[in-house]
């Protein structure tokens, strides 16, 4: 890796070291006048694409979103034939990958307001709801609002842990910790639950710095999205299958099942595999655009896989590419993803990539090492903050 | 019967998948098929479209606001309909601008299939009933379509003096129909310069006793009005002049809800509106969480980072990355439960 930069210090700019914290972006080796123009580049990539959005997106997010219906329909016909095995197979699989769409590419996509440049009613963040238990309007604000303004800050970014799990050493331990595992399968296995809870910021209440009352409104808003799914999957579609009751009902919870557990590692390998840094609450004082940007550049990773995979993945696989342009038509990351990955080498910054199962073996690696309190004088000494680079010259 | 189904569609509705098979079965939205484009001119097409079955119908000389996507963006126009009052599909005649975003959309590039947005009818440029004896009818270019439904509508009324401008011959639309009517002037200024209205006295020496329609550019319609004078009663005028755009300078008054806000050129919405004590959903400030969303009533704003001015009625607004340019509406939403 060469860098072009005429860094000040007269030294080639060293490349990120993948520790779980650091103080600050110019941390990263970076000058301030280079984080700003890293900025106004990145302005720039955001710009080009707004400008060249257009009839082959609108058809992209048609064509997805007919394919969710299809998808939808078809694996629930097939369902009520679920006495037959191949069927039930079938079935369930179209309606897991009905779901996984529907969650993923359309819901958490349409929702971050990039397709919101269509004006069409239908397919509008002010207006999308999805299948999920989470409402619209609170997931937007955590996840929205708080999750991407302050991503990976211990302690403002409730992702990180999503007040269940530690998955940060700056996090204090606690012996609860010494189940993360355990917590990490059932938020795995009940993860639209999770995120559910996590809208209501459960933990606060649980010590009790919320009051149970100041969220009931939410709690309403939460039990009538449960009711409408549970009738949804588990009465209606079961019932109107008469005899195959049984069949329908395993289909249908096996696809909210499989939907879980997908989205639960699609995102956990979104900021948590090795080399995802994570940042503390000082650095937020006068955070620049630049700054901001090199924050998700920096905390975020992308997932290899081909066109289908990253379908199934709401192209969250390029969480890099989500994090810096939220609001960008999700068809487009893959566009992006080669010049991004171009200019975080130019800068020698860490663009953490892996395929999935190595991702989502070093984020379970990190949950059960963080179960355990930390030892002193072991690597990995997370407070110990690499050296600050040389005081960078006023830009 | 509609709830059962919603329990099996939920959080969509049961049109979401009905549109799978046909996108006219929807009933939180209007839309019409395009089953019919004729070519009138070079330039003017008519569409017929065959509306959901909210339609509620229109009367003649009314018009109808579409929308169509353009490049995979929604637009809003607004067209008079030609047809005759009655019909069960109803119908469209465009004529393309040179540099018109959706008229050369819809002449040129709106097959048959074509689904389109649409709003009921509207507007009250419309016969009055009982239908007056004498009528006179005083249209130039694409004026002409709301006067085409009232003629269709008339039928063989005894007297209708229709007195219709175009450039060249090859420039008229409804040509044949226009021609076969007694009582039809057709001038092409080209040739034989623009009417002026002095001339009605020879055209159409009543005109004073007669119902006038009048529609056409605004130069027309301006100069309708000032010869009407004392008659203006009689006189009823149709504008197809687009609402006034902003000019682009920055800053102006925004009104939130009941609000008016004076807001300075750098200043966003949602800064102008909370520092004069608006209460308004935010989120990021930064544009990245779309928390701060209202719609726009009317007028236009400018997008703070590209400097870009737009806005249609209806579209949604991110406050936190908008500033204003001259004036503009934006509707509150209710403040949200879970905040
Ligand atoms: C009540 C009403 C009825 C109408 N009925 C018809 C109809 O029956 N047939 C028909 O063809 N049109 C009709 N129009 C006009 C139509 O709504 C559009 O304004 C027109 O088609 C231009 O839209 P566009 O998107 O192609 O142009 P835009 O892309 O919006 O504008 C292109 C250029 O043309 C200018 N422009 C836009 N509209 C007009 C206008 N109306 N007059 C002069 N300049 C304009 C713009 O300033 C711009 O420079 C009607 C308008 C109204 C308000
Ligand atoms: S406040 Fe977040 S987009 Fe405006």
């Amino acid at each position: 890796m060469t860098s072009t930069f005429d860094v000040p210090t007269g030294t080639p700019t060293p490349p990120v070291r993948t520790v779980a914290s650091r103080p600050s972006p110019v941390a990263a080796g970076l000058t301030e006048a280079q984080v700003e123009e890293l900025g106004r580049r990145l302005d720039a990539i955001r710009d080009r694409v707004v400008a060249d959005r257009g009839q082959r997106d609108a058809d992209y997010i048609h064509s997805v979103i007919r394919t969710q219906r299809y998808l939808e329909v078809g694996g629930r016909a097939l369902l009520f034939a679920g006495i037959l095995p191949p069927a039930w197979v079938a079935g369930t699989a179209m309606l897991s990958a009905s779901k996984i769409i529907e969650n993923m590419e359309l819901g958490h996509n349409i929702m971050h307001g990039q397709w919101d440049w269509m004006r069409d009613p239908k397919i509008h963040s002010s207006t999308w709801d999805w299948d999920n238990t989470s409402p619209a309007e609170a997931w937007k604000y955590t996840h929205n609002y708080e999750h991407h303004t302050y991503t990976n800050v211990v302690g403002r970014d409730r992702d990180v842990g999503y007040g269940i799990l530690r998955m940060s050493d700056e996090q204090q331990w606690r012996p609860y910790y010494l189940f993360n595992p355990l917590w990490n399968a059932l938020l795995a296995t009940f993860f639209q639950w999770g995120v559910a809870l996590h809208d209501l910021e459960a933990e606060k209440i649980a010590a009790g710095e919320k009051s149970l009352r100041s969220v009931w409104p939410q709690l309403k808003a939460i039990g009538r999205k449960v009711r409408r799914q549970f009738t949804k999957d588990y009465l209606v579609f079961p019932a109107l299958a008469g005899p195959f009751f049984l069949p329908v009902l395993t289909g249908n919870a096996t696809a909210n099942l499989v939907r879980n557990l997908w989205s639960h590692a699609v995102i956990f390998c979104g900021h948590f595999p090795d080399g995802a840094v994570q940042f503390s609450e000082e650095q937020l004082d006068g955070e620049t655009r630049g700054q901001w940007y090199l924050r998700q550049m920096l905390g975020s990773a992308n997932l290899e896989g081909g066109p289908l995979f990253h379908l199934m993945t709401g192209n969250l696989s390029f969480q890099i590419e989500h994090h810096l342009f939220p609001d960008l038509p999700s068809n487009r990351y893959a566009e992006i993803a080669p010049e991004i990955r171009a200019i975080c080498a130019e800068y020698g910054l860490e663009y953490t990539s892996g395929p999935l199962w190595r991702q989502y073996a070093q984020v379970l690696r990190t949950i059960n090492r963080l179960a355990l309190p930390p030892r002193k004088g072991t690597a990995p000494e997370p407070t110990a903050l690499t050296p600050e680079p040389a005081p960078p010259l006023a830009a | 019967m509609f709830k059962a189904l919603v329990a099996l569609t939920t959080p969509l509705l049961p049109e979401d998948y009905l549109s799978l098979v046909d996108p006219l079965w929807s009933t939180t939205e209007l839309r019409g098929r395009v089953v019919g484009v004729r070519r009138e001119t070079d330039r003017a097409t008519t569409l017929t479209i065959r509306p959901g079955r909210a339609w509620t119908g229109h009367r003649a000389g009314q018009y109808v606001r579409i929308g169509v996507d353009v490049a995979g963006v929604r637009h809003w126009r607004t067209y008079s309909l030609s047809g005759p009052e009655g019909e069960a599909d109803l119908t469209i005649t465009v004529q393309a601008l040179p540099d018109g975003l959706v008229s050369r959309h819809l002449v040129d590039a709106t097959p048959v299939g074509s689904i389109v947005r649409l709003e009921q009818a509207a507007g009250d440029f419309v016969l009055p009933s009982p239908v007056p004896a004498k009528l006179l009818m005083v249209t130039a270019g694409s004026g002409i379509t709301p006067v085409m439904s009232m003629l269709r509508t008339l039928g063989a009324h005894p007297d209708v003096v229709v007195l219709h401008s175009a450039p060249t011959a090859a420039d008229v639309i409804f040509a044949d129909e226009l021609a076969a009517r007694p009582g039809t002037v057709v001038r092409h200024t080209t040739e034989h310069g623009r009417l002026d209205l002095a001339e009605l006295d020879a055209l159409c020496p009543d005109w004073r006793d007669r119902e006038a329609f009048v529609c056409g550019p605004a130069g027309l319609l301006d100069a309708a009005e000032e010869h009407w004078g004392e008659a203006r009663a009689r006189l009823h005028l149709e504008r197809f002049t687009p609402p006034v755009r902003s000019t682009g300078g920055a800053g102006g008054t925004v009104t939130f809800g009941d609000r008016d806000v004076e807001v300075d050129g750098g200043a966003s919405l949602l800064e102008a509106g909370e520092e004069a004590g608006v209460l308004l959903p935010s989120g990021c400030r930064m544009g990245i969480c779309f928390s701060c969303i209202l719609p726009l009533r009317d007028g236009q704003v400018r997008d703070l980072r590209t400097g870009e001015i737009h806005g249609e009625p209806g579209d949604m607004v991110q406050t936190c990355i908008t500033g204003a340019t001259g004036t503009a509406r934006l509707d509150l939403r209710p403040a949200e439960e879970n905040r």
